[in-house]
Formats: C-alpha cells, sequence, structure tokens
C-alpha cells in the first residue's frame, strides 16, 4: 500500500459578488453597533428646528425627521440596539432550544414526548404572538424584547436540536466512543455536542436576521424600546405620523432593516452550504 | 445503415460479433479514464470485465449505453454494437437502442428502481417506451417476465413497490425489465454484489439462461469467482487498460499478467488457509490457549419489537467459546444476527436472555459504570470505519483518545504521541499519518487506523464485524494479513464476522452457521467446510462461486 497521504486540497471556492455585498453590510453594521463614531461625526440627537423634515439631500443623504435629526445618524447610532436584540434573542433562543432539545433527546421516553408536544404546541402559535404575550406580562423594554423575540423563536430551534441529537446519537463513532469505555457524559460533550451543533451555526446566523425583523416589528407596533432609541423599528413608528408627507422617514430605515436582514441571511446560506460540504 | 433490430428482422447475418470496440479512450476533463481498450462481445457468451475500484470498467460499460455523461469526452476506432457505428450517435439514437438492443442491470436495484411506482409498471417501462404491445397487454406481459426471473407470485409482486421487496426479488425485477424486450445485448454492472451468496446464485443461473438463449453478456465485476461462474472471456482492467484478455478458462487458471496473479491469490479461500495472502507466506501460529475462554457466550437471545408490534427473535439462544488466539469466525447471511450477536458480546446492546462472560468473569450482568474499566479488554472493527470515526478529529487525536482508555494511560503529550506513532506502525502506516483527517485516507487506510485504534488499548478480544467487506480484493488481503500478523505477533483472539464463506474459511480456527437468529452448525472450520452437517450449510457452500472446480 503507499504510504502517501492524499494532499488536502480544500477546494478553494471563491465567493460570489453576492456573499461580499452582503459581507460589506454586515461588516459595516458591525462598525455602527460598536463604534457608530467612526462612520459618521453627528449625534443621533442633535436637535435642528430650523432644519426639520428635510428630504434626502447631500447635506442630510437620508433627510432629517420632524424635530431636525439628522435621519442617517439615527439609523447608524440604532445598529447598536438592533443587532443587540438579534443576538441577544437569538441566542436566548438557542440556549432555551439546546437545553430542551438536548433533554428530550438524551432522556427519551416520557420526558421527550411531554417536551415534543409543548414543542408542537408553541410551534403552532406564531412567534409574534408568543412574542406579543411575554411584553405584555412584562411591558415593553429593550430586555423584553430580547426576551420576548428569543421565547418567541426558541420552539423551532429546539425542534431541530433535538433532531439533530437524534441523528448523531446514532452515528458510529457515537458508539465507537462507548464500546472504548469512555463515560457516558464525556462522549456527550466530545463527540455528540459538537458534531450535534455543527450544522446550527449557520441556523444561528440566519436567525439573527430574522430576529432583527421581528424585533422592529414589535418596535414599530409600539411595544419595543420606548423613544427617544433610535432602534430601527422604533424610527419607523416615528415616521409612520408623516408617511404622506416625508416618505423618507419611512422607507430609507425600511431599506436598511431589509438590506441587513437580507444580507446576514445571505451569509448564513453561504456558511450552511460550506459546513454542509465539509462534514462529508 | 440498418439497425440491429432491422437485421435481425430481415435475418441478415449478423456478423459473428455483436459489439466491436477498438482503441476506446474516455476521460473526464484531464483525467483519461479509460485508456485505449479494445474488446469483442459475441452472441450467446459473457465476456467479463473484471478490475478494481477506479479501473475504469463501470465507465466502460456506460459509453456502450451512451451514459458516460456530457462531462465526458468519449473516442474511439471503432465502436459498433450489430454492425450500427454508434460513435457519434445522437441522444435519440441511444434511446432506441437503450432497453431494445442493450438492457442495463445496475448494482443496486433499490437506487435503480423508482420507489414510487409499482414494480409491475417498472418491469412494463421499456416496453411502453418502445411501444410494444398496448396498456391493455403490457401489464400481463410483465408478470409473464417477473414470472420467467423467478419471481415468485408475480401477480402479487407486480402491484408492490420496490421498498416491499428483498435485495434479491430486487435485482430480479430490474434484470426483467433490462431483458423485456429480449435485447441481444445484456450489461451487468456488478449485478450481485450486494445479495447474499445464495441470492447470488440463483441471479447468475439467470443470467446464464439468457446466455443459453443467445444474448450476449457484458458482465462488469470486481469479484473473480463471480466471473468465473458465468464468463466464457474476461478481460483484466488495471487504472484503464485491459492488462488481460483472453479465454475465462486461461486467464482464471493459467493467468499471464502478474496484476491477474496478485487478483486470484488475493482472493481468500479454503485454499489459503494458514498463509498470508499477500506474498504467500505460512503464518507463524502461537498455540491457542485453551484455559479459561476469553470471551464466552450463554444462551444469548434477543427480541427486537417491529413497527407492526410483532416481536421476532434476532438472536435465539446463541453460544459460543473464544479461547485465547483464537478466530471464531461466525457466517451468515443478511438478517441471520450475526451483527446483533456481535452487539451484545461487546454489551452494547442488551441481551433479553442469556450472559456473556469476559475471561471467566461477568461482563455483559454487570452495571454500565462496572463494565466501563474492564471495556479495554474488548475491542471492536467495523465494517465502515470512517463513520466509526469522529469527523472533526484527526488520526493523532483518535489514537491518542483511544490510548487514553488503556490500562496505562500515556502520562505526557510526548509519550502518546509516540505511543500512537507506534500503533501507526503496528498496522502498516506511518507518523506522517497522525496529523490525517481519516476522510483523506483511502479505505485500506482507514480500516488500518481502525485496527490501530481497537489495539490502542491492549485488548485480549476484537469483534472483526465485516472488517474487509467493503474493500477491493487486494486491499482485503492486505487487511486481512494485518490482522492474522497481529494475531500471531500479539495472541490477541478475534470474533470474525462474515457473509463471506471465502473470508471466514482462511481466518477461522471455529465456525459457527447462523440463520435466522439460530446456530444451525457449529464446528472447526474443517469439519464446516468438508463434512458439513447441516442442509443450510451445504446449500451456502454449493453456491458459493469458485474460481476452480472443488
Amino acid at each position: 500500500m503507499s504510504a502517501l497521504t492524499l494532499p488536502s486540497t480544500t477546494r478553494v471556492r471563491l465567493p460570489s459578488a453576492g456573499t461580499v455585498l452582503a459581507l460589506v453590510v454586515v461588516v459595516l453594521v458591525l462598525v455602527a453597533a460598536i463604534a457608530p463614531g467612526l462612520l459618521i461625526d453627528r449625534s443621533p440627537t442633535a436637535i435642528d428646528l430650523k432644519a426639520t423634515l428635510q428630504p434626502p439631500s447631500w447635506q442630510h443623504p437620508f433627510g432629517t425627521d420632524d424635530a431636525g435629526r439628522d435621519l442617517l445618524t439615527r439609523v447608524i447610532y440604532g445598529a447598536r440596539q438592533s443587532l443587540g436584540i438579534g443576538l441577544g434573542a437569538t441566542g436566548l433562543a438557542f440556549l432555551i432550544a439546546i437545553a430542551l432539545g438536548f433533554t428530550a433527546a438524551l432522556i427519551g421516553g416520557v420526558v421527550d414526548a411531554v417536551i415534543t408536544r409543548v414543542l408542537e404546541v408553541a410551534f403552532a402559535f406564531p412567534a409574534l404572538l408568543l412574542a406579543l404575550l411575554v411584553i405584555a406580562v412584562r411591558g415593553p423594554s429593550l430586555a423584553t424584547e430580547i426576551i420576548a423575540v428569543g421565547i418567541g423563536s426558541a420552539p423551532g430551534y429546539a425542534r431541530m436540536v433535538r433532531g439533530q441529537v437524534l441523528a448523531v446519537r446514532q452515528a458510529g463513532f457515537v458508539e465507537a466512543a462507548a464500546a472504548l469505555g469512555h463515560p457516558r457524559f464525556a462522549v456527550i460533550r466530545r463527540h455528540l455536542f459538537p458534531n450535534a451543533m455543527r450544522p446550527l451555526v449557520a441556523v444561528v446566523t440566519l436567525g439573527v436576521g430574522q430576529s432583527i425583523v421581528w424585533a422592529s416589528g414589535l418596535s414599530f407596533l409600539g411595544l419595543g424600546v420606548p423613544p427617544p432609541s433610535s432602534e430601527w423599528g422604533a424610527l419607523l413608528d416615528a415616521g409612520r405620523l408623516h408617511i404622506t408627507s416625508s416618505w423618507w422617514l419611512e422607507i430609507l430605515p425600511g431599506l436598511v432593516i431589509v438590506l441587513v436582514a437580507l444580507s446576514v441571511t445571505a451569509l448564513g446560506r453561504t456558511l450552511q452550504n460550506r459546513l454542509g460540504g465539509a462534514s462529508r | 445503415m440498418t439497425s440491429l433490430a432491422e437485421r435481425l428482422d430481415r435475418q441478415l447475418p449478423t456478423t459473428t460479433a455483436l459489439v466491436e470496440v477498438e482503441n476506446l479512450r474516455v476521460s473526464f476533463g484531464d483525467t483519461e479514464v479509460v485508456r485505449g481498450i479494445s474488446f469483442t462481445a459475441r452472441p450467446g457468451e459473457c465476456l467479463a470485465i473484471v478490475g478494481e475500484s477506479g479501473s475504469g470498467k463501470s465507465v466502460t460499460a456506460r459509453t456502450l449505453v451512451g451514459l458516460t455523461g456530457s462531462n465526458a469526452s468519449v473516442t474511439a476506432d471503432r465502436l459498433d454494437l450489430g454492425g450500427a457505428d454508434l460513435r457519434h450517435a445522437s441522444e435519440r439514437a441511444w434511446r432506441r437502442l437503450r432497453g431494445r438492443q442493450v438492457g442495463f442491470v445496475l448494482q443496486d436495484a433499490l437506487v435503480s428502481l423508482d420507489q414510487l411506482r409499482r414494480v409491475g409498471d417498472e418491469v412494463a417501462e421499456p416496453l411502453r417506451l418502445h411501444g410494444w404491445g398496448t396498456r391493455r397487454s403490457r401489464p400481463a406481459k410483465a408478470i409473464e417476465l417477473l414470472d420467467a426471473v423467478g419471481v415468485p407470485e408475480p401477480e402479487v409482486r407486480a402491484r408492490q413497490r420496490p421498498y416491499e421487496l428483498s435485495g434479491g426479488l430486487r435485482q430480479r425485477a430490474l434484470i426483467a425489465s433490462a431483458i423485456a424486450l429480449d435485447p441481444p445485448l445484456l450489461i451487468a454492472d456488478e449485478p450481485t454484489t450486494a445479495l447474499d451468496v445464495t441470492v447470488q446464485a440463483q441471479v447468475l443461473d439467470l443470467l446464464a439462461a439468457a446466455k443459453e438463449r443467445g444474448t450476449s453478456i457484458i458482465l462488469i465485476s470486481h469479484d473473480l469467482s463471480v466471473v468465473a461462474r458465468l464468463a466464457d472471456e474476461v478481460a483484466v482492467m488495471r487504472e484503464g487498460e485491459i492488462v488481460e484478455y483472453g479465454a475465462a478458462s486461461q486467464v482464471l487458471q493459467e493467468p499471464r499478467h502478474e496484476y491477474t496473479r496478485m487478483l486470484l491469490d488475493a482472493i481468500p479461500s479454503e485454499h489459503t488457509r494458514g498463509t498470508r495472502l499477500t506474498g504467500s507466506t505460512a503464518r507463524v501460529r502461537r498455540p491457542v490457549d485453551e484455559g479459561v475462554p476469553v470471551l464466552q457466550a450463554r444462551n444469548l437471545t434477543k427480541v427486537f419489537r417491529g413497527p407492526d408490534k410483532v416481536d421476532r427473535t434476532v438472536v435465539d439462544d446463541v453460544s459460543f467459546e473464544l479461547f485465547g488466539g483464537e478466530t471464531l469466525g461466525i457466517v451468515g447471511e443478511s438478517g441471520s444476527g450475526k451483527t446483533t450477536l456481535a452487539r451484545m458480546a461487546l454489551a452494547i446492546l442488551r441481551a433479553e436472555a442469556g450472559e456473556v462472560l469476559l475471561r471467566g468473569e461477568p461482563w455483559t450482568a454487570l452495571t454500565p459504570g462496572q463494565r466501563r474499566p474492564l471495556r479495554k479488554q474488548i475491542g471492536v472493527v467495523y465494517q465502515d470505519p470512517l463513520s466509526s470515526f469522529d469527523p472533526r478529529w484527526s488520526v493523532g487525536r483518535i489514537l491518542t483518545d483511544a490510548l487514553s482508555t488503556a490500562a496505562h494511560p500515556p502520562s505526557s503529550q510526548t509519550e502518546a504521541r509516540q505511543r500512537a506513532v507506534r500503533l501507526l506502525e503496528q498496522v502498516g502506516l506511518g507518523e506522517h499519518h497522525l496529523s490525517a483527517a481519516p476522510l483523506r485516507l483511502s479505505g485500506g487506510q482507514r480500516q488500518r487506523v481502525a485496527i490501530a485504534r481497537a489495539l490502542a488499548p491492549e485488548p485480549s478480544v476484537i469483534v472483526c464485524d465485516e472488517p474487509a467487506s467493503a474493500l477491493d480484493v487486494s486491499i482485503q488481503a492486505q487487511v486481512l494479513d494485518l490482522l492474522t500478523d497481529l494475531q500471531d505477533d500479539l495472541g490477541v483472539s478475534y470474533l470474525f464476522i462474515s457473509h463471506d464463506l471465502g473470508v471466514i474459511h482462511h481466518m477461522s480456527d471455529r465456525i459457527l452457521v447462523m440463520k435466522d437468529g439460530r446456530v444451525v452448525e457449529h464446528g472447526s472450520a474443517d469439519d464446516v467446510f468438508e463434512r458439513p452437517r447441516h442442509p443450510y450449510t451445504r446449500r451456502l457452500l454449493t453456491a458459493v462461486p469458485r474460481l476452480r472446480p472443488a
């Protein structure tokens, strides 16, 4: 037998133009969230009553609102909260999903049956309705919005986690590790968890984009972060009154939300394809 | 140019050769996979194209039905079927040809048959495509065809779907659809590879009957003994070239090319017992330790409840003893319960009744926690090594992980690495394989890594479940040699499971023959093979394709 190892030629797939564009958008949003001052030197709360409801111009690319505040600045400063809600809600959703999914799949029997039935009932409700329930109980705030969106989207992920664990548990390498005499917990920690979570990495990214949209939706309904926050959904809510006269207050932040959600989703898909290809 | 069908209709004399191929070349991009081969096939004869994986034999078969795919470039000085030149045949011409003049039988009938259609419709498909009969008459013809290929209760089977049929019946249905229009040429690509040996014998008989009727058969196979049963001529392919081509008796009995000789020598059988398959030197056996059996099963029984809520006894009251340095072969067809027996011996699956003793001490009767420290005494090698490795782990990590379960685990990283390298050297690999991902190793190398992992905790027993069945015959020979070498060096015992009687005969000291969960015969290898007592064992032995008449 030739003692040659095949050269590790991982085929380099060049990203498409769409992926590059999506990456640029996501990087810009991350910068805006971490250090908005780098992108723009105005203050999001600086009121200029001489220049209220100005249409987009060179000086104000996104126009100004009814208090003369520059809309682009407000969108940039709103990124932190919007992205924070997206990440926080998705993170929370996954923590819940991992806890429920692993418990159900590993214990099985009655526990599995109960968790699965509860998840199915929760899954039958629209996620937004679940979120509204949480907000109704706790009253609107940033934390509530994260919890609401997180709980709303958890059931779907939990079902996915459970399915993954059940699939990986059947894998040959899990049995091989048990046959070597490794304790059950070590097998879960070293083989089951990482291999079950691997395909979900991409789903997390997809989830962030979706959470941003849901959070904006809740804020638009006045159920999100209270003013004077410039969270994107809140901007939409504020612009609602002037939609007939000042279109930019509604359209431009709306486009930003769409673009960001689209970019995050596109990146998630790319990630999903690549990971899917690598896991054989 | 007249088509073959027209020639046959008008009783024109066909040339003696039905298929004539000269200097056929097939390449995919820059890689040439078939490199200028020539062969002929005659009516009423069988040409076998034999080779290991990657030899180009399947691609060759596909060029004859125009199914190489759009990214292949095919050139030939001559590519004639029944006098018709196929070198520039259009897709439409190929479609007219397939089914009517060339029948194609693929390896896996479960993939080749549409799962959602009834078997009868599937068999009648080529009839419909080529305008044979009417909507009314075709179903009857399909039943007639199923009957002709020996499908019992063809009326019932024709209404079933492929997944409701056993592997053997599916393969027969596929053959029925290939011979539906009685094509003068039948190409069979590994038609029996997935089948049990008794079913394989039936399928080969079926092909032989078609040959008797005057059909020309091109049989593609990796298995020289299957070929011996049917072929009149044999072409041995290696890396896209034919290295030896001649009458079957000559190629199989007096091979001229060293590659053919190597392939023939690598086939494990009763003749290879006690020798190594590569190099043919004798084994230096350690004496078997007849004291306390290292592994002993007492009245093991396993019952599975099926989806229809009916309990089925998969393993029924099985007992065996395995002594130190000995190999106990367990042979049986699919569904005989041999893998379930192995999983119970490993205490991965709980038995309904009976128990297993490890070195005379309770083993399956222990709690999982009590069993864990004893696991190092019993290792396992699976049929598919790749799925038994965590896809994220390198070979080095797999081995150091296994070493950590040894009685004396390595105390430092350096020691772990040294011991991992020593394991790799024991199985014929080297230090440079430490960082390799199993996915990037060849099938044989992967199985070597799996054996190294099983050896790491220094077990006294290794359960080998079809350890070489997925490998090419030359690689299988290397892996089997490795296992016997390790036994001669270390005195390890094997519980060796295989469906392949040749492999079992080559490897085993004693043999259990299983059928439907029961042990039907039990004895020394010589007794079981030379003086079989049970009718099933006799049936198995006559079904085994042999290179030479026994």
